[in-house]
């Protein structure tokens, strides 16, 4: 059932949000010991969230355009005397006195949060591997990584666990996990949904977005949790989304640029498999079929996302990371000076991967460095707004394979982290420039397991990529 | 090295010094929250996510920090510039995220200047906005840093709206620090965007310090001292620690780059711990904030809103009369100098009026005082309707706004009743009368006689007048009847 | 081993971001540290030389808010998240060193 038939039915008084939670915390109670989806199930507060939905819809009140769909958070979203963790223990047991922005969205909307989902420790992996609370597994395939680092949140969705959920991308952590489990995962336009409240990872990328079964319910949650935020200074003040009312249109006329550095062959970046070219090329034929006119588009530069931000979003995360000190919240390593406190603080609360990229980011931005690889990187971005301009003159989205290959088995790729990050070579070109992007799951590889396709357009195209995702989704074998 | 006196530069030596004045700004609330900006004795009251740097949580600029921060930088000659914030990095318990969210190469305000009262000019080299970090109590050791037992960090301060003032190292005489810290601080007050207090933290004055033998233009290793109070505090470390060079450098050594604290008490500045570290802040801009691009229109507004300046206002009241150039400094300083114009355009004695204010006006609410009651009170003592000591009673219950702040009233309701100036000429003389061989040493050449004796008929008058005579009126009597 | 970054930088960066790393670990992130360098020295050897550097992706500017209070946090709730906590403070161990 979709969210907007959840949603629907309890707003018409058809079935109760209680009876539809309960049905989902059976779920998660029978598959969530072998997938490790969730960090923390909220069993009770969802109850209660739930009761009240009904109190509304019995009081003939407006429930909100989510009434009674249970949400799952991935556990980097704050909440309100609930615990979030990053699934880091430096943060363990740590509860929150406020509530992200998209957290009140959600439950002004109706909606019902079941549970805090795992991610690769503060959101650094692809594999949701990384995590001091254990992997996730894939639900299609439990020997098998969901991706990530929103692995959590995608895996809840793809089994069933909730009926939708958020995570957040920084490199491609919403679209490359929900094309390893086979659903829809959105990173709208840097700006368009609030990060108050997000703890931070690459402040310049980090963007908050859903994960869902259709194209239909990710459109109804971003145009709930979208919209301008006075809490946020890079919140865009523009009005919210409408973007349901564009779900029917087709693709008529729609110019697709397939791009070309992104998608295997000739002038692309390495590593993408053949399978995962050969779906990415289908989908593409598909909208044509559909009424699209296609074409080959060159963007140079994207071949240089990846290295530009493996040292931009560490040298954020760096920063933003110096504040998990063991003086105000979280784990505290006790030690005879407060110096000492803080580096054993620090030293036994981050995980391996997590030590890695404060240590590059701290690097990168070091006196001496700056110039060669920070301020380099940042020309970087420069460039590629740029040639994603011209791009755009040519084109309105452009289409890519959403990741390199296929969920890979877990532990296949934890030892050498290059291996890891090759992963995000086809989403982070869009983190960069803060543009949207959608992953869409379009039939599967070699292997059985699923392929997901991305569309990406320019600053506030969300309309469009909706447009086309529709499309994209019903034609998809 | 030194001894019990306290220091003062050998001749050979120039003084060379730079000045970076942190002051917090009144506005409402802090810099990127709406947490008050205020004193509070309740430690971590006024905090909120972003002030306590918890995770998630993100800064949004304050409106009137802008504001301020360039009016400021036009009140000091600066040109306005596209600004960001950056992140400088360390790691400090009183600074909640770990980092400084300041101005760091591209800073609102650039190269102005401030022009002393003696006409010395000091370059300005930017006055940038930041924040400013908590406060941390040391428990145990006697409240030192380096042996308390532990410490009590409080939030409250943690990211309050401060703007960084950084002069060019153009500083000469220790008098010039002085004047200048002075001469900043009559500045804030007078744009109204800071309480300005040395005392109370809201200005805080480091200085950079450094000496060359005269003649010479280098510039040698600085030190820079902290922890500086008082504007006396400033010249007294100044003094020791250009002292400390000096006799480093003549006896074959060299002072160390370093940060130095100062200790009043002590009279002697001390070296900070020396840091593991090199200073390595990482730099980078604020993701989390957006450029600040100031119009040429609002650049324009704040010129055309900027208040009259103290340099100017002295100049005003100074051409106007003839007191001495302090008391004229204490009426702008205490931004009394509007109210004496108006006491002087309504007819008052300039030189009359000044004196008044800077001898009894020094209270904290003068603001039922008005250039027309001023007025009319000089004009009263001058006319010897009423004493000096009377004059003094009457404007301190004009101050507290009794009787509508009117000086007729406040003197009728005093029962200061006018001596009339026959009645006293009768009172002297039945004086003189009575007291002849007192009368007799007052004419006579004897000084000291004269002034005793003057005394005591002074004395015999008030007594019988209950004080209500005029002192000045009483004087000149006397003087005209032994004269003639 | 990579001759992009040393085994002494590995350890003076980690002193600056207050991590205590072992033997083996200065060694691995040392290695590791240089591959991933290695792979930017595609950005590193770029000829960017007048391009402006972009640190955000939108060009937003003047994002203020109103000098308006806003209620601030019941301390208990936050306190009762330190992990030592003393008279309304949060509650360290000795500072040692010059402040900033
Ligand atoms: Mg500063
Ligand atoms: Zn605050």
């Amino acid at each position: 059932m979709s969210a907007l038939d959840i949603a629907a039915a309890v707003r018409s008084g058809e079935r109760s949000a209680a009876d539809v939670v309960d049905e989902y915390l059976a779920r998660i109670d029978a598959r969530d010991g072998e997938l490790n989806a969730f960090n923390l199930v909220l069993a009770e507060e969802a109850r209660a969230a739930a009761a009240a939905v009904d109190a509304t819809v019995a009081a003939g009140d407006d429930p909100g355009p989510l009434a009674g769909v249970p949400v799952a958070l991935k556990d980097n979203m704050c909440t309100r005397g609930v615990a979030t963790t990053c699934s880091s223990k430096i943060l363990e047991g740590w509860q929150p006195p406020y509530d992200a922005t998209v957290v009140e969205r959600l439950a002004a909307a109706g909606a019902v949060a079941v549970g805090k989902t795992n991610l690769d420790e503060f959101a650094m992996g692809s594999s949701t591997e990384n995590s001091a609370f254990g992997p996730t597994r894939n639900p299609l395939d439990v020997d098998r990584v969901p991706g990530g680092s929103s692995g959590g949140s995608a895996a809840a969705v793809a089994a069933g666990l909730a009926a939708i959920s958020l995570g957040s991308d920084t490199g491609g952590s919403i679209r490359q996990p929900a094309a390893f489990c086979g659903v829809v995962g959105m990173k709208p336009t840097y700006g368009a949904v609030s990060r108050y409240g997000l703890i931070a990872f690459g402040s310049s990328l980090d963007q908050i977005g859903p994960f869902s079964t259709s194209v239909a319910d990710s459109a109804a949650v971003l145009e709930v949790i979208g919209g301008h935020d006075p809490l946020d200074s890079t919140s865009i003040d523009a009005p919210t989304f409408d973007l349901q009312a564009v779900l029917d249109r087709g693709v008529e006329g729609l110019r697709i640029g397939i791009l070309r550095e992104l998608s295997g062959g000739p002038d692309s970046v390495e590593g993408i498999t053949s399978d995962v070219q050969d779906r990415a090329a289908a989908a593409a034929a598909a909208l044509e079929a559909a009424g699209a006119s296609v074409q080959e588009v060159s963007v140079p530069s994207a071949t240089l996302g990846l290295s530009a931000y493996y040292l931009v979003a560490p040298a954020e995360a760096s920063s933003n990371l110096s504040r998990f000190d063991g003086v105000r919240f979280g784990l505290r390593i006790d030690a005879p000076t407060t110096g000492e406190m803080m580096t054993a603080t620090r030293t036994a609360g981050f995980g391996t991967e997590v030590k890695r990229r404060i240590m590059l980011g701290t690097y990168a931005l070091s006196a001496g460095y700056y110039d060669a690889f920070y301020g380099k990187a940042l020309k970087v971005r420069t460039l590629m707004l740029a040639e994603f301009a011209t791009a755009y003159e040519q084109v309105d989205l452009l289409l890519t394979p959403t990741a390199p290959t296929t969920a890979f088995p877990l532990g296949e790729r934890t030892a050498d982290p290059m291996t890891m990050y090759v992963n995000d070579v086809c989403t982070i070109p869009s983190n960069l420039t803060g543009h949207p992007g959608i992953s869409v799951p379009f039939g599967v590889g070699d292997d059985g397991m699923p392929v997901g396709v991305q569309l990406l357009g320019p600053a506030l195209s969300e309309p469009t990529i909706y447009q086309a995702a529709a499309v994209l989704e019903e034609v998809a074998p | 090295m030194t001894g019990l006196h306290e220091p003062t530069l050998p001749a050979e030596w120039e003084l060379v010094v730079g000045l970076e004045v942190h002051v917090e700004l009144a506005t409402q609330t802090k810099l990127f929250c709406g947490c008050a900006n205020e004193f509070s004795t309740e430690p971590n009251t006024n905090v909120c996510p972003t002030c306590l740097g918890l995770p998630g949580s993100l800064p949004v600029m304050n409106e009137t920090v802008v504001d301020f921060a360039m009016r400021l930088g036009r009140a000091l000659g600066c040109s306005i510039h596209p600004s960001v914030m950056a992140r400088k990095n360390y790691f400090y318990p009183d600074m909640a995220k770990d980092f400084q969210t300041t101005q760091y190469d591209q800073p609102t305000n650039r190269d102005g200047e401030l022009a002393l009262a003696d006409g010395t000019v000091v370059g300005i080299e930017r006055a940038h906005i930041e924040e400013d970090a908590g406060k941390t109590t040391h428990v145990g050791g006697g409240g030192r840093i380096n042996d308390a037992t532990y410490s009590l960090v409080d939030y409250n301060r943690a990211g309050v709206p401060l703007v960084e003032i950084v002069s060019h190292p153009d500083i000469r005489t220790v008098e010039h620090a002085k004047a200048y810290v002075s001469e900043l601080r009559d500045i804030l007050l007078a744009i109204a965007v800071s309480d300005a207090k040395m005392e109370e933290g809201s200005m805080r004055v480091d200085a950079n310090v450094s000496v060359r033998p005269v003649g010479s233009s280098e510039l040698r290793t600085r030190c820079e001292l902290k922890n500086i109070n008082s504007i006396r505090s400033l010249g007294r470390a100044i003094e020791y620690e250009a002292c400390r060079h000096v006799d480093l450098y003549e006896s074959d050594e060299a002072p160390r780059q370093e940060t130095r604290h100062w200790d009043e008490d002590g009279g002697r500045s001390t070296a900070g711990r020396s840091k593991e570290d090199a200073d390595d802040y990482r730099y980078f801009q604020e993701p989390d904030l957006v450029p600040l691009t100031p119009t040429p229109e609002q650049v324009a507004a704040i010129d055309g809103a900027m208040p009259v300046l103290p340099a100017a206002r002295r100049a005003r009241l100074g051409e106007l009369s003839a007191v001495a150039d302090d008391v004229v400094a204490t009426v702008v300083e205490r931004c009394q100098d509007a109210l004496a114009l108006g006491a002087i355009e309504a007819g008052a004695d300039a030189d009359k009026v000044l004196t008044r204010i800077q001898n009894d006006l020094a209270v904290d609410d003068w603001s039922a005082v008005t250039g027309q009651t001023l007025a009319t009170l000089v004009q009263m003592e001058s006319g010897g309707e009423l004493s000096a000591t009377q004059a003094k009673q009457v404007l301190a219950d004009m101050a507290a706004g009794n009787h509508g702040g009117d000086p007729k009233s406040i003197a009728e309701a005093r029962g200061f009743e006018a001596m009339e100036s026959d009645a006293l000429e009768t009172l002297i003389d039945q004086l003189i009368n009575d007291n002849p061989d007192e009368w007799f040493r007052f004419t006579s050449d004897d000084e000291g006689d004269r002034k005793k004796m003057q005394g005591f008929f002074t004395g015999q008058i008030m007594k019988a007048t209950k004080g209500q005579a005029d002192g000045r009126a009483v004087a000149e009597l006397l003087s005209r009847k032994s004269a003639g | 081993m990579s001759e992009r970054i040393t085994r002494d930088e590995v350890i003076h960066v980690a002193r600056l971001a207050r991590l205590e790393l072992t033997d083996a670990e200065i060694d691995e992130f040392t290695g590791q540290l240089g591959d991933i360098l290695e792979h930017a020295a595609d950005v590193e050897a770029l000829d960017v030389g007048d391009i402006e550097p972009t640190s955000h992706p939108l060009p937003m500017s003047n994002v203020l808010r109103a000098d308006v209070r806003r209620l601030s946090l019941e301390r208990n709730e936050f306190l009762a998240q330190a992990p030592a906590a003393e008279a309304g403070q949060f509650r360290v161990p000795p500072i040692l060193g010059e402040e900033p």
